[in-house]
């Protein structure tokens, strides 16, 4: 019985995989396939880590599979809100199909900022 | 005291990855949680009696459940959005509004955000979420804001605030 | 059972080429962090199926410590991308 758990969360694991895969080459701009990917992959593997759980029970193996889900989810989250920001403000261009868009001022502001920083620290550079 | 909780943490943390009681791995582990959380204590948050707050436990739950099923509603949609011939997208980025005060409630509701249907968490400035969406059905401000984060909002209130 | 895990093991590869294809064609210098961030993601998923087809305990420990260093390596790149200095 749980042998057939395992393998079909296997199997969905697989298939989600596969759809974050295909929206990773499909899509047209960085923040979509950002979206369609990190969303899949990170549940198709939690899939698959959960299946090693239901394999295994409780012992070392399958205690190890659990506890590296949440770790999972969570570096995977701010992995992308920390991509997403990062190419936002280096400047990749959303596509063309883009409709709204109210980060624009802020990311102005916050390169202006930063720019003022790094002239700042040249001329302390130069001082010194 | 907030020290000695993160210290305990670490440590259960430690002897679930390692599993084994040998007295090197106890060791070891004790003298890795201390520097751990003698180093990045700091960043952490400062309410600890929280975490003793049963009915906190309870709402933890139920929003686990909640956000499972949005995961998966998520997961459906990317699928039917990326296997569709004509690619059905319409994105843009959107500014939300959120009451939640707290650094961690932040955290939390960004994260959630981003694994839910269609949205992923952009960058958070003072109250403002900035959040891309993949398919803009609403310019409405109210609208979309109650249903991006309102879901969430209330649950995360009662868990950490 | 064993046929079927192998042939998963074998999408979940070919899987990782996807990544491939986009980091090495990715029009710029972001779509190749996406496509990194996402093979380190499904390294751990090959790693958890490796495991329970040689039933060796070890590769899950490799799983656990590939997620937190992707991360790591994942955020150091978008904090160069975002323009910040190292330390903030």
């Amino acid at each position: 019985m749980n042998d057939i758990i395992t393998i079909v969360l296997f199997c969905i694991g697989v298939l989600f995989n596969l759809f974050g895969c295909i929206g990773l080459i499909r899509l047209p701009d960085v923040y979509n396939r950002l979206q369609s990917a990190t969303k899949c992959v990170t549940l198709g593997t939690c899939s698959i880590l959960l299946g090693l759980l239901f394999h295994y029970g409780f012992t070392t193996i399958g205690i190890k599979a659990l506890l590296a889900i949440p770790l999972l989810f969570f570096s995977a989250t701010v992995a992308a809100h920390a991509l997403a920001r990062g190419s936002y403000l280096f400047g990749v261009k959303l596509t063309d199909k883009t409709v709204v868009d109210d980060y624009k001022e802020m990311a102005e502001t916050i390169k202006n900022k930063h720019k003022g920083e790094k002239n700042a620290l040249s001329e302390d550079q130069r001082n010194s | 005291m907030k020290y000695v909780i993160y210290i305990v943490i670490a440590f259960i943390f430690w002897l679930l990855i390692t599993s084994s009681v040998s007295p090197a791995i106890l060791l070891t582990g004790t003298i890795v949680a201390l520097l751990t959380v003698g180093l990045l204590g700091r960043y952490f948050v400062d309410d600890v009696y929280r975490l003793f707050q049963l009915r906190r436990y309870y709402w933890f739950v139920i929003y686990l459940f909640i956000f499972i099923w949005e995961c998966l509603k998520a997961n459906f949609d990317v699928a039917y959005r990326v296997l569709h011939p004509d690619l059905p997208i319409k994105p843009g980025i959107v500014k939300v509004k959120t009451y939640l005060k707290t650094n961690i409630g932040r955290t939390t509701l960004a994260n959630s955000i981003t694994m839910t249907p269609g949205t992923i968490t952009v960058d958070i400035i003072e109250d403002y979420i900035y959040v891309h969406w993949i398919y803009v059905s609403t310019t409405d401000p109210e609208r979309y804001t109650e249903k991006i984060a309102g879901r969430f909002e209330k649950y995360i209130k009662r868990i950490f605030e | 059972m064993d046929k079927l895990l192998h042939l998963l093991l074998y999408i979940q590869i070919g899987l990782a080429f996807f990544c491939l294809y986009r980091i090495i064609k990715g029009p710029s210098i972001a779509d190749r962090m996406v496509g990194i961030d996402i093979f380190g993601i499904l390294v751990v998923g090959i790693c958890a199926i490796l495991a329970i087809l040689t039933n060796r305990m070890f590769i899950i420990d490799i799983g656990i410590a590939w997620i937190i260093l992707s991360f790591i390596g994942t955020l150091t790149l978008a904090k160069y991308l975002g323009g910040k200095k190292l330390n903030e």
